[in-house]
C-alpha cells in the first residue's frame, strides 16, 4: 500500500510534466492541424534556460530559494516563449498553405537544428545539478516520503492549469483562440488577427513546456541536449490519448501516461517502460482513434 | 524599360526599415542571451558559468544587418545588398573570427541573403507573377523528370564504370557505397511515401530488422550472407505486415506517429533484450560476404574455399572486396528502382497512386485499401531489410545506435526533399543530404546543424520538394489526348493522405 502510494505520487508528478508539454502539442494541432515536431526541443531549451538562470542567480548571490525558483520560472518561460515564437515565424508560417507534409518536414528539420544548436553551445555532456529543494515530506509514520520538489510540481501545475483555463475561457485572447480553432477564415473575417493568435498559441505552448523543463531539472537534477525527443514523443502520445485538440484531454492523457510509466517501472522494472507507453499509443489509436475526450472526426469527401 | 523601372529604387523609408531590423535584432538578443551568452562549463566544484557577450553582440549585429539587407531587397536595392552579402561571405572565409560558430553564421547568412538578392534581381527583371514562377519551376522539374529517361541510363553506366576509373580510391568507393545505400533506402521508402502516400516515420525499423536478421542468423547458425539476404528481406516484410496490419486503418499524422512509435519499440527491444541481441554493445564480427559463395576475398582463404584473386588470376588487393560491395549495393538499388518503375504501370502501382490522391474515392471504387497499403508497406519493408543486411555485412558491426529516429528522418527527408514519388529526385536529394556533408567533413560539429537548417530552407523554397512531379503515370486518353488534362486535374484535385494537390 505504501509502495503504491509512493508510485502514485511519482506518477502524478511525472504526468503533470507530460501534460504541460502535451498542451503545446494539442493547441497547435487544434489550431493549424500540424504536429509541431520541434516542441520537444522547446521543452529541452526550457530546461537549459532554467539551469542557466539558476547558475546565473547563484553568481549574483541570491540564495533565498523561493525567490530563486520564481526567477527561474519567469526567466525560462520568457526566453523559451521567444524560441517558440521564432520557430513558428521562421519555419511554419511561410508554409501555412502548403501540402501537409511540408510543415512536418520543416518541423523535423527545426528539431534537428535546435538539438545540435544546444549541443554545440552547451556541450554534449549531461548537466548535473545539486538538489535545489532538498527534503521530504513523510507521511504514514515514514512509510511514504514525498520530496518537496514533486509536491511543488503538482501544485504549480494545478495552479498553472487553473490560470490557463481562465485565460482560454474568460479572456478575449482565449475567445479568439477558440474561434480560430473552429474556423480560421471566419474568425479572420470577423476581425480576429489570425496570425497573431497562432503566434500566441506557440508562445503559450512554449511557456508551459518551459515550466515542464524546469520541473524535470528540479526533480531529476540532470539534463542533456537529447531529452527533448523522448519526452516530446511521450507528450504527443499523451495528447493523442486524451484526444488531440482537447486541453483537458492533454492533461488527462499526461497524467495517465505518467501513472502507467511510474507503476510499470515500480512493479515491472524500468527497462520496458517506454515500450509500454508506445504500446498504449498504438492500442488507443486502433481502438479509440479520437482519444479519451476527443471529438469524433468526420471523413469528408 | 518597364522592367527596370519596376526594380528601380524607391525612396527608402529608413525609419520603418530600421525599426523592423531593430525588432528582429531584439528578438535575436532574447534568443541568444541565455544559450549563447551564458555557457555551462564543468568545474571541479560542479557546474559553472562562462560568459560570451562578444558572441551575443556579434550575432545580434549580424541579424540586424541581415534583416536590413532583406528589407533593402524588398525596397529594390538588391544589387547593393548582393555585393555587400557576397563581401560578408568572403570575409567569413578569410578573416579570423572569435569563434567557429560565428564564422558559420556569417558565411551561411551571407550566402542566403546573397541568393535572395540574386533571386530578387531575377524576379525584378522578369514580369512573371509568383504563381507563374512556381509553374516554371515545376516545368523545369518535369523536364528533369523527362530527361531522366536518358539521364538514368547514363548515370547507371557512369556508376558501373566508376570503380575502374583511376579516381576510385578506397575513400571515394566508401562514399559511393554510402550514397547508394541511402539511394536504395530512399527508393524503398518512396514506395510507401511517394506512391502510396503513407507517411512512414519509422522506416529505419525495417532496416534494423534486416541488419539484425543477418547478424543473428550468422551469429547463431553460421548462415552465409547469400542465404540470409532473402531471409532478411522476408523477415523484414513479415514485420512490415505485422506492424502494418493494425495501424494501416489510421490516417495521416496518426499513422506517422504510430510508425515512429514502432521504430522506437524495435530499437528499445534491441537494446533491452541483451541476452539475444547483445544489447547496446551490438554484434561484432559479422562475416563479410563471399563472391556468391564461390570464393573469398581474403589473401589466404580457409581450407576448402577458393580465393577471389586466385580464381581470376589477379594480384591480391583489399580493394576487391570494396568494389564487390559497391556493385552489390548498386545492383540492389537498381532492383528497387526497376521494381518501382514497373509496378507503376501495373494495377497494384496504379491503385497506390490512386490511394495517394484520394483515399475515399478508391474505397468507393472497390479497391481494398488495407490490402493495397499493406502490400506497399511490406514491399518497402522488404527492400529496407535487404539494405539492412547489406549494411550489416559491410560494417561487420551493428548496434542499436545505428537505427535511431534520426536515420528515419534522414531517409524521409531524402524522399520529401527530392519531391515525393520522383525517382531521380531521390538521387538528387541523396547527393545533397548525404554527399554534401561528406564533402564538408571538417565542419563535423556543424554538419547536423546545417542539415536541419537546410531541411527547413528547402521546404520554405519548394514546399513540394525539389523535383516535385505528380502526374499520374497512366492517363485515360494518353498525355496528348482530349481527356488527358481533364483526367489529370480530376486525379490531382483530391486531397490524398499526404495532402497537397498538383496544380
Amino acid at each position: 500500500m505504501e509502495y503504491f502510494l509512493q508510485q502514485l505520487i511519482n506518477g502524478l508528478s511525472l504526468g503533470a510534466i507530460y501534460g504541460l508539454i502535451a498542451i503545446g502539442y494539442t493547441m497547435v494541432y487544434g489550431i493549424i492541424g500540424m504536429i509541431n515536431f520541434a516542441h520537444g526541443e522547446i521543452y529541452m531549451i526550457g530546461a537549459f534556460v532554467a539551469l542557466i538562470t539558476f547558475l546565473a542567480i547563484g553568481t549574483l548571490g541570491i540564495t533565498w530559494v523561493p525567490l530563486a525558483l520564481l526567477i527561474m520560472l519567469v526567466a525560462s518561460m520568457l526566453f523559451t516563449a521567444v524560441y517558440g515564437w521564432t520557430v513558428e515565424r521562421i519555419a511554419y508560417r511561410p508554409l501555412r498553405s502548403s501540402p501537409r507534409l511540408a510543415p512536418l518536414i520543416s518541423a523535423i528539420g527545426m528539431s534537428i537544428f535546435l538539438q545540435n544548436y544546444v549541443q554545440i553551445l552547451q556541450g554534449a555532456r549531461s548537466k548535473p545539478l545539486q538538489p535545489i529543494l532538498p527534503g521530504n515530506l513523510t507521511m504514514m509514520d515514514g512509510a511514504v516520503s514525498v520530496s518537496y520538489v514533486r509536491l511543488a510540481t503538482i501544485v504549480i501545475t494545478i495552479a498553472l492549469m487553473y490560470g490557463f483555463t481562465q485565460l482560454i475561457t474568460r479572456t478575449s485572447l482565449g475567445r479568439a483562440q477558440r474561434a480560430c480553432e473552429q474556423d480560421k477564415k471566419m474568425a479572420g473575417l470577423l476581425g480576429v488577427n489570425v496570425d497573431r493568435v497562432i503566434s500566441l498559441t506557440f508562445v503559450m505552448g512554449a511557456a508551459l513546456a518551459a515550466v515542464a523543463g524546469m520541473m524535470v531539472l528540479l526533480i531529476y537534477g540532470v539534463i542533456d541536449f537529447y531529452i527533448g525527443f523522448l519526452a516530446g514523443v511521450k507528450a504527443f502520445t499523451a495528447a493523442v490519448l486524451g484526444g488531440i485538440g482537447s486541453l483537458p484531454g492533454a492533461m488527462l492523457g499526461g497524467v495517465v501516461i505518467g501513472l502507467i510509466e511510474a507503476f510499470w517501472s515500480g512493479y515491472m522494472g524500468s527497462e520496458w517502460k517506454d515500450v509500454a507507453t508506445f504500446t498504449i499509443l498504438v492500442l488507443v489509436l486502433i481502438f479509440r482513434p479520437t482519444g479519451l475526450l476527443g471529438r469524433p472526426e468526420i471523413e469528408k469527401v | 524599360m518597364t522592367a527596370i523601372s519596376m526594380s528601380s529604387p524607391r525612396a527608402i523609408a529608413w525609419p520603418v526599415i530600421l525599426k523592423e531590423a531593430a525588432m528582429t535584432a531584439f528578438v535575436a538578443l532574447l534568443l541568444t542571451i541565455p544559450l549563447v551568452g551564458l555557457r555551462t562549463v564543468d568545474r571541479p566544484t560542479g557546474l559553472g558559468l562562462e560568459t560570451r557577450w562578444n558572441e551575443v553582440a556579434a550575432a545580434v549585429g549580424l541579424v540586424f544587418l541581415g534583416r536590413l539587407g532583406l528589407c533593402l531587397i524588398r525596397e529594390g536595392h538588391a544589387v547593393t545588398v548582393l555585393v555587400l552579402a557576397a563581401a560578408a561571405t568572403a570575409a567569413g572565409f578569410f578573416i579570423a573570427m572569435p569563434t567557429e560558430a560565428l564564422r558559420v553564421i556569417l558565411i551561411g547568412g551571407g550566402a542566403v541573403i546573397a541568393i535572395r538578392a540574386i533571386l530578387a534581381i531575377r524576379t525584378g527583371r522578369s514580369k512573371l507573377s509568383q504563381a507563374e514562377r512556381d509553374k516554371r519551376m515545376d516545368h523545369i522539374a518535369a523536364q528533369v523528370q523527362h530527361a531522366s529517361r536518358w539521364l538514368g541510363p547514363i548515370a547507371v553506366v557512369v556508376a558501373l564504370a566508376f570503380p575502374f576509373t583511376p579516381l576510385a580510391d578506397r575513400q571515394l568507393l566508401d562514399i559511393g557505397i554510402l550514397l547508394l545505400t541511402y539511394i536504395m533506402l530512399g527508393w524503398g521508402l518512396n514506395i510507401v511515401v511517394g506512391l502510396a502516400g503513407l507517411l512512414d516515420l519509422g522506416y529505419v525499423a525495417f532496416y534494423a530488422v534486416g541488419a539484425y536478421s543477418y547478424a543473428l542468423l550468422a551469429h547463431y547458425f553460421g548462415f552465409s550472407f547469400w542465404v540470409c539476404l532473402p531471409l532478411a528481406g522476408f523477415l523484414a516484410a513479415m514485420s512490415g505486415v505485422l506492424l502494418g496490419f493494425p495501424v494501416l486503418r489510421l490516417r495521416g499524422d496518426y499513422f506517422a506517429i504510430v510508425t515512429l512509435g514502432f521504430g522506437e519499440i524495435i530499437r528499445i527491444i534491441l537494446i533491452n533484450w541483451y541476452q539475444f541481441t547483445g544489447g547496446p554493445n551490438g554484434i561484432s564480427g559479422i562475416p563479410r560476404p563471399s563472391f556468391f559463395g564461390i570464393a573469398d576475398f581474403t589473401r589466404t582463404p580457409a581450407e576448402g574455399t577458393a580465393a577471389f584473386h586466385e580464381m581470376f588470376g589477379l594480384e591480391f588487393s583489399p580493394l576487391h572486396r570494396i568494389i564487390f560491395l559497391y556493385y552489390l549495393i548498386l545492383v540492389l538499388a537498381l532492383v528497387v528502382n526497376l521494381f518501382t518503375m514497373r509496378v507503376r504501370k501495373l494495377p497494384l502501382g496504379r491503385a497506390w497512386e490512386a490511394l495517394r490522391e484520394d483515399d475515399i474515392a478508391c474505397a468507393s471504387l472497390g479497391i481494398n485499401r488495407t490490402n493495397m497499403k499493406l502490400a506497399a508497406f511490406a514491399i518497402a519493408a522488404m527492400f529496407g531489410g535487404f539494405a539492412g543486411s547489406f549494411f550489416a555485412t559491410r560494417q561487420g558491426f551493428i548496434s542499436p545506435e545505428s537505427f535511431t529516429f534520426i536515420e528515419s528522418a534522414i531517409i524521409l527527408a531524402i524522399v520529401v526533399l527530392g519531391g515525393m514519388g520522383s525517382q531521380i529526385g531521390v538521387v538528387v536529394a541523396t547527393l545533397l543530404v548525404i554527399g554534401l556533408p561528406e564533402a564538408f567533413r571538417e565542419l563535423a560539429d556543424y554538419r547536423m546543424l546545417t542539415f536541419g537548417m537546410g531541411m527547413v530552407l528547402i521546404m520554405l523554397w519548394r514546399p513540394r520538394g525539389l523535383l516535385a512531379h505528380r502526374d499520374p503515370t497512366i492517363l485515360l486518353h494518353g498525355k496528348g489526348g482530349a481527356g488527358g488534362p481533364a483526367a489529370g486535374t480530376a486525379a490531382a484535385g483530391g486531397q490524398g493522405i499526404a495532402g497537397g494537390s498538383a496544380k
